[in-house]
């Protein structure tokens, strides 16, 4: 496919998506911008409804409120549609909505979003509602042209069927008509017995463009004239410009412009590789007097000593203090530290601005929260909110960094294009030093664990102190600092649970399962220990804990069995165990692992069993389950942002933050728990046991429990 | 004056020598299946093939191109580029997506020169490619059964 047929493609899609909310986008933009949005072909695009338009061809395009970024939406989405609409799914595409807070809201957030592992279990019955609502009024449709009852008219893949009068038509022919139609006030939905499509291993629709280079994300947008524009960032946290000289930087060939903004020195130019060698080229002198100037060894040093003060109460079950006082006991005490990690998405953040006739702007980028941006690109550029277009794009990856409130990114590219005059289309981009650098990390923790454990080898008090920045900005309890520790799984009968909220100037975001990457880590190595204290199998000692837990029993039983555990081990290999609810899923994991021959673990084997209630598309969750555990192992074995003396960051790209790569990948096997519960998100679910399944085998082969991550870190010192 | 031959076509570039391929195919060609990811050779997701082998394009300046002949994604072609495909497809190896135009150009590459790789031929063939989704598990599985569709 040439850019001309995404521009034809694309002023088809245009074409029919006014219809829906009214978006009007001057024509001349058209040619100018060729977007990436998987149009549902060159045909007219009728809606049926704000998620469903069909094709004079046929086809049946499910417009996405959810960012397709890797983790499926656009065919999960996409399948609860065709199952309700009786569907074939060689005819079903999607495409990214539009943006709207109410009528594209992800029902969990109350405003347009992607996050949380939401995406399926909040459109789950409002998708196969849009696809039950296209049916009927299709049917109304056929029954008025062919003169017969509605109720003797059947559907099936794709087709619509009279018997009687041995009529037949595909979806395309009735589009117009079934537009026309009363929708149906309470549209009849399948019983999940009837579903011929939910749980079986569809295709992907977005396979075929991320194959052969033809899928267009945010960085390939390319109208003419455009301008490109890159930022000098500081290399402190919290560090300002004092003054700037750019006379080199205006040198350089392409270079057009330098300009001040709030977050550093933009520099505007004819094509990407000048406006990189004009920042290059700026002299900048930074004002640190605001920044943190305090090494990540010093910030753990003071958050280690806030164990010992009293912390915000996350669970008080029982009486900790009075069954450490038993006597007879037994206890076992761990302090754990972890790092800031970058979410590093293979696709550094960027947005391309193009102005229309009238004076709109048309935003593309990967949004995660595309009302937010829009608003606050609304406010900079000064323009009404009503003349700011997001268009949501496909994007290289997220992982969290995305989604932030307030979208700070957005401010940036604005206030970027702002600066311009906006007189050409802009495209700003991230370098990945800027991405490893641009804060917005997964904050660094610190967990300090106490366990008692009573002369009948029982666990009887567990206490856990969290100390860490608040990801909400919260002065009182975030619920994302503790979840995973304070609604801890397993039976004991005295939890106290409390944190501190660290107030720091490196900006913190959630990173993919958010409290979970440390909270699991830190409970499923230290109950671990705990069994290792008492004696006992790390999988029975955890099920005799979960009697009251039947789907976190259920995940670990079918891990282990999927392991063969306590079967034979080769020779060098050791196994470790681990089970973490988050966001509603249940996932178990036994990892088998050996000393690599640079000294750091090799992990040879994951078993990975997850219960994530009605399973859309197996191979989706099977996907993100293996892509859970690269993405979790990864960070775990190798990565951390450091600040060095003075608080500059230390790291820069992936010479030293380091991605997991194909060679130490394990061989991973998932194997999904039937249920008939709601369903519920797979994106995030799949990283948090990895890392202490992995820590925990790592014990049981050396002997060294793991205190402090990346685990790379603790074999080299 | 840059003259090479891109997909098949040949084209010249007058700009700045030091303008690495990568911004050339991308900024002045306006084909962007080639991305960037890093911009020091960390990645892979730049991976285009510069007279028949893998080359990370975001190092490559274009003074180094004169004479040479460039195949992108958008020109890969061939048995070995067809089984690739066919054989991503057949596993959905993608999930964002935003490196595997790099992934495909290394298992190329592989496969025209190794048509029959071990696990091992995989590990040293494949670990300049960065997947931040971690596909590699079904990367390693589709170069095996792209491997196997080229036998018969």
């Amino acid at each position: 496919m040439t850019l001309h047929d995404i521009t034809a493609t694309r002023r088809g899609f245009l074409a029919g998506s006014g219809l829906v909310i009214g978006v009007a986008i001057a024509p001349k933009m058209l040619a100018a911008a060729p977007t990436g949005v998987q149009a549902g072909g060159d045909a007219a695009l009728t809606p049926m409804n704000a998620f469903v338009k069909i094709g004079t061809d046929d086809t049946v395009t499910v417009l996405s409120k959810h960012i397709e970024f890797g983790q499926g939406p656009f065919t999960g989405l996409a399948t609860l549609v065709a199952e309700e609409l009786d569907a074939d799914w060689g005819q079903m595409r999607a495409l990214h909505s539009p943006t709207d807070n109410k009528v594209y809201a992800n029902l969990s957030f109350g405003l347009q979003g992607t996050g949380g592992s939401s995406s399926i279990a909040n459109a789950y019955e409002q998708m196969r509602k849009a696809g039950a609502t296209a049916r009927a009024m299709l049917v109304a449709a056929a029954a008025e042209e062919w003169g017969v009852p509605a109720a003797e008219i059947t559907v099936e893949k794709g087709r619509i069927k009279h018997a009687a009068s041995n009529r037949e038509s595909g979806f395309g022919a009735f589009a117009e008509r079934a537009a026309r139609q009363t929708p149906p006030a309470e549209p009849r939905l399948k019983s999940p017995e009837d579903f011929v499509l939910i749980g079986t291993e569809l295709p992907k629709l977005d396979t075929h463009g991320k194959t052969n280079g033809t899928a267009i994300f945010t960085l390939d947008i390319t109208p003419d004239d455009l301008l490109i524009a890159v930022v000098a960032h500081p290399e402190h946290f919290g560090a300002t410009v004092k003054s700037f000289d750019d006379a080199e930087a205006r040198k350089v060939q392409g270079v057009v412009d330098v300009k001040q903004v709030p977050q550093g020195v933009a520099v505007y130019a004819d094509n990407t590789f000048a406006a990189l060698k004009g920042r290059d080229a700026l002299s900048i002198e930074w004002d640190l007097s605001k920044a943190e100037t305090r090494s990540s060894e010093e910030l753990a040093a003071d958050y280690v000593r806030l164990f010992r003060e009293p912390g915000l109460e996350a669970a008080n079950n029982g009486n900790v203090d009075e069954a450490f006082k038993a006597p007879g006991l037994q206890t076992v005490e761990a302090e754990i530290v972890f790092p800031f990690l970058a979410h590093a998405p293979m696709e550094p953040l960027d947005a391309v601005f193009i102005k229309a006739a009238d004076g709109s702007v048309d935003i593309y980028n990967g949004a995660q929260f595309p009302g937010m941006d829009q608003t606050v690109a609304a406010q900079i550029l000064g323009l009404d909110e009503t003349k700011v277009r997001v268009n949501t794009q496909l994007a290289g990856g997220s992982f969290g960094r995305k989604a932030q409130f307030g979208s700070p990114y957005m401010q940036e590219a604005a206030a970027v294009y702002a600066a311009s005059g906006a007189n050409r289309p802009l495209k700003h981009m991230w370098t990945r030093e800027d991405d490893i650098r641009g804060g917005y990390y997964r904050p660094m923790y610190a967990h300090r664990m106490r366990g008692a454990i009573n002369a009948e080898g029982q666990i009887t008090a567990w206490e856990q102190v969290i100390v860490g920045q608040s990801i909400m900005g919260k002065a009182d309890l975030d619920e994302t600092s503790v979840e995973g520790a304070s609604n801890l799984p397993y039976a004991i009968p005295n939890l106290k649970v409390t944190s501190h909220n660290v107030p720091l100037v490196v900006p913190p975001l959630w990173w993919r399962s958010v409290g979970h990457t440390h909270t699991g880590f830190a409970v499923e190595t230290f109950v671990d220990e705990l069994f290792q204290k008492i004696g006992r199998d790390p999988v029975e000692g955890r099920l005799a804990l979960l009697t009251e837990k039947p789907r976190h029993a259920g995940v670990l039983r079918k891990a282990a069995e999927m392991a063969d555990w306590g079967g034979q081990v080769p020779e060098g290999r050791a196994r470790g165990v681990a089970v973490v609810e988050s966001f509603s899923s249940y996932v178990g994991q036994v990892v088998e692992v050996s000393v690599g021959p640079d000294g750091a673990p090799r992990v040879h084997k994951v078993w990975c069993a997850v219960d994530c209630g009605i399973a859309i598309n197996p191979n989706v969750i099977k996907a993100q389950m293996e892509g859970g555990i690269g993405y979790g192992l990864g960070a775990v074995l190798f990565d951390a942002v450091t600040l060095g003396k003075g608080g500059r960051i230390i790291q820069s790209n992936f010479h030293d933050y380091r991605s997991i790569r194909i060679n130490e990948m394990p061989d991973v096997e998932v194997e999904i728990i039937k249920s008939a519960e709601k369903p519920t998100g797979v994106g995030e679910p799949g990283v948090p046991p990895v890392g202490p399944a992995v820590a925990n085998a790592w014990r049981s082969l050396t002997g060294a429990p793991v205190r402090q991550l990346p685990i790379v870190n603790i074999v080299s010192a | 004056m840059v003259t090479f031959t891109l997909n098949g076509q040949e084209r010249t570039f007058d700009g700045d020598p030091d303008t690495p391929l990568l911004w050339v195919v991308r900024d002045f060609e306006k084909l962007t299946g080639t991305k960037y990811g890093c911009g020091v050779a960390q990645c892979g997701a730049c991976t285009v093939h510069l007279d028949g082998m893998p080359r990370r394009s975001c190092i490559t300046p274009i003074s180094m191109v004169e004479g040479s002949e460039v195949v992108t994604i958008e020109g890969v072609s061939g048995k070995e580029a067809d089984a690739v495909k066919t054989a991503w497809a057949g596993l959905d190896v993608p999930q964002c997506g935003y490196c595997q135009s790099g992934q495909v150009m290394s298992a190329v590459a592989l496969l025209q020169m190794v048509p029959k790789p071990t696990d091992a031929d995989i590990d040293g063939a494949m670990a300049g490619n960065i997947c931040r989704c971690a596909t590699y598990h079904r990367i390693r599985a589709a170069i095996h059964n792209a491997a196997s569709s080229m036998e018969g």
